[in-house]
């Protein structure tokens, strides 16, 4: 094809193949922060306490209606101006986490409200206490409703990891970009990260929904 | 320097970029709803080819970056000998990624016309062509409206991408303007808070003004 | 109308033969909307008393407020002698916390109409959930005590099962082994055939008659069954627009209804039927 060259493409695809285990770990670590996370604005969003429900609320709309490219970039480079200076990686991922924490808050809120109303009202004439009603009998059933939302979100961190190489964290597209000007050749780096990320979110989706499908017979659900 | 001498000084470049950016959102917006009616069709179609053309392209621009694509379109794309000016590229970008994710909503609600619909078009023995126009898409664009509110807002994101290429959007300006002036908060706070204003007080609004008047179009209101 | 104000009740039911159940000028309404208008209703302990009325005339919402699924606008109601709705605080009645409506939920089950199992665990798990979670039983006791149960109501073979591979019938059986697993002195039912197949309503109103034949628990139940609830009830209670219109003993109300509300509705069911 064109100006293919494969020696090169040999020659690159050794650091290519690094680069994609720290986009491999962002996405982790990200993704480990906003799902607990997500949980805890979701949750908040569910007190009686007013004030703290709305704040949440229109937190999470705020994070979700304005770019990530921006908020790494805010979180970043506004802790220097305070005298709180954080590693890429560490901006990184508070912001990458915060970001997908706002979605999939979302997605449990919905999994939450899927639960019929029925489930409550049984927990509470058999006198469950509220921590156990959560635990053991809606978050069971909320889960299953809320996995393919998450498992969407879990391949949407690690199509949204290139954009941490704009504060310099070494993942696929920064090391692309790197070699790209090194030696002036963009076509064999930049296509190669285009294959990786299709090599992994194809199949992971794929993954996912065979996960889903499992979790539900797993909790007789199916 | 206050924020208020800090906007006199920089308004003017913050009110360009925002300008660029509503221009990218209005053209991407665009691009994406035609690719998504073309591949969301296409992805229906009883020709295998057209088909698989339609789901390689879903699968491809869903399953990459909008980054990866943009770089890929502005630096990769003229060694094929197509050159697009970085404006033109970055809504090509945006507008390409978002309408495979729209094609997957204009599949869904297609779909999820209730099946007496079809039926009964065909039962007054409509062509293909006119059951799709005149009797599924009418109801389809009533299921789906609602998430292209959702999908919207995700493409004026995108869009902040495009910065990544030096097109002159809000998001370039404020990165020049924190790179001379290290004023990071506000500058940085400044455009998070028009990106969420055009999000929620313009595209959300006109959204569910679209919503309300397809509603009245259809006699549902 | 709004009678908030709850000096005039007594502290606790005091004195010889008690009710177990007592709702005193209980009013609940949504807005506007008035469910209940003062209603006065006593039920003695070992008493099985059946609401009927057409639907919305409250019938429901008098179990799911003894259930504390519903708040009430007014009035107090009594359970085993203490106010359920409220409690005493320096010798006055206030509403009742959290921790007195825990305390006061023990004494009640209920069995609704959409049995409300929960679906990601086994017929013996839902029955088990409550005596381990709640009353803090041993595994092992917790167990032979729904194993017990879930023979009573014929479902001990299919103990393993989850809900969705229940019939409706076997899920409400289930549910009421559930309910009985918590030792409750008062019993509600829910409408809790109105959800089956006819064929196997008989199934789940057995296991009741079964209950009322053998066990000494006091008992609620609204139901559409007229016959069955003919045969078991102690006494009927016809509600008409949030009120009771007439009570009395089955044989009082089906075969020499008094009020002319009562002889419509009865005779629309039969009707029906």
């Amino acid at each position: 094809m064109f100006d293919w060259r494969w020696d090169f493409t040999f020659e690159i695809l050794p650091r290519l193949i690094v680069a994609t285990g720290n986009t491999l770990l962002a996405a982790g670590l990200g993704y480990a922060i906003a799902v607990v996370l997500g949980l805890v604005f979701a949750l908040a969003q569910r007190t009686p306490f007013r004030p703290l429900t709305i704040a949440v609320r229109e937190a999470v709309e705020f994070i979700r209606s304005t770019p990530l490219v921006l908020q790494i970039f805010f979180v970043f480079y506004v802790g220097p101006q305070f005298g709180i200076r954080l590693s890429p990686w560490t901006a990184g991922m508070i912001a990458i986490g915060l970001h997908y924490a706002a979605y999939l808050s979302e997605v449990y809120r919905g999994g939450l409200e899927s639960v019929p109303k029925g489930q409550w009202e049984a927990a509470k004439s058999l006198n469950l206490s509220t921590a156990r009603t959560y635990f053991r009998v809606i978050l069971p059933q909320a889960l299953p409703p809320s996995l393919a939302g998450m498992g969407n979100y879990l391949v949407g961190i690690f199509k949204d990891t290139p954009m941490l190489s704009v504060i310099g964290v070494a993942e696929l597209m920064h090391t692309a970009n790197a070699i790209g000007s090194e030696t002036y050749r963009f076509l064999e780096p930049f296509t190669l990260v285009g294959i990786i990320f299709l090599c992994i979110s194809l199949p992971t989706a794929a993954l996912i929904r065979l996960f889903e499908g499992w979790v539900r017979r797993k909790l007789g659900l199916g | 320097m206050s924020y208020f001498e800090f906007l006199g000084q920089y308004g003017d470049r913050i009110a360009s970029g925002t300008l660029i950016t509503m221009a990218l959102t209005v053209l991407s917006a665009l691009l994406a709803v035609a690719i998504a009616v073309a591949a969301g069709l296409m992805r229906m179609a009883p020709n295998m080819a057209v088909r698989g053309l339609a789901t390689v392209y879903i699968e491809v621009f869903r399953g990459t970056s909008l980054l990866v694509q943009l770089y890929w379109i502005f630096f990769v794309l003229p060694l094929f000998g197509i050159t697009l000016e970085k404006f033109t590229a970055g809504f090509v970008a945006v507008g390409m990624n978002l309408g495979a994710y729209g094609a997957e909503l204009v599949r869904g609600a297609i779909l999820s016309v209730p099946k007496g619909q079809w039926e009964a078009a065909l039962a007054l023995n409509m062509s293909p062509a006119k059951r799709m126009i005149r009797v599924i898409l009418p109801q389809a664009v009533l299921i789906m409206l609602p998430s292209w509110g959702n999908l919207l807002i995700e493409l004026l994101k995108g869009t902040a991408l495009v910065a990544l290429i030096s097109v002159a959007d809000l998001m370039f300006q404020v990165k020049q303007i924190n790179g001379t002036t290290f004023m990071s908060a506000e500058t940085f706070g400044t455009a998070l808070i028009i990106y969420y204003v055009l999000a929620r007080f313009m595209i959300t609004p006109f959204m569910r003004w679209l919503e309300r008047f397809m509603l009245r179009k259809m006699g549902r209101a | 109308m709004n009678t908030t104000d709850v000096s005039a009740f007594p502290l606790r039911l005091e004195g010889d033969a008690i009710p177990m159940v007592s709702f005193k000028k209980v009013t609940k309404s949504y807005g506007n909307l008035v469910v209940l208008d003062s209603l006065d209703l006593d039920v003695a302990e070992g008493e099985m008393v059946t609401v009927i009325g057409p639907s919305g005339s409250g019938k429901t919402t008098v179990l799911r407020m003894l259930m504390t699924l519903e708040t009430i606008n007014g009035g107090v109601i009594y359970v085993d002698g203490e106010p359920l709705t409220h409690m005493e605080r320096d010798g006055k009645l206030v509403r009742a916390d959290s921790r007195h409506l825990r305390k006061m939920r023990s004494k009640i089950g209920m069995c609704f109409q959409h049995f409300n199992l929960f679906p990601h665990m086994t017929a013996l798990e839902n029955c088990m959930e409550g005596p381990v979670h709640v009353l803090g039983m041993s595994k092992k006791e917790a167990r032979e005590r729904s194993e017990e149960l879930l023979a009573m109501v014929g479902m001990a073979e299919k103990r393993d099962q989850h809900p969705s591979r229940l019939s409706g019938g076997q899920q409400q059986r289930v549910a009421i082994a559930r309910a009985l697993a918590m030792r409750p002195k008062v019993m509600l039912f829910d409408e809790v055939t109105s959800a089956l197949d006819p064929e196997v309503i008989g199934e789940v109103t057995n296991v009741i008659r079964q209950l009322v034949a053998e066990h000494n628990l006091t008992m609620l139940m609204v139901t559409h069954q007229m016959g069955f609830a003919k045969d078991i009830s102690d006494r009927i209670c016809f509600f008409y627009s949030g009120r009771i219109e007439e009570q009395g003993t089955p044989d009082e109300l089906f075969g020499n209804p008094q009020k002319e509300r009562t002889q419509q509705f009865l005779s629309a069911v039969k009707e029906a039927s």
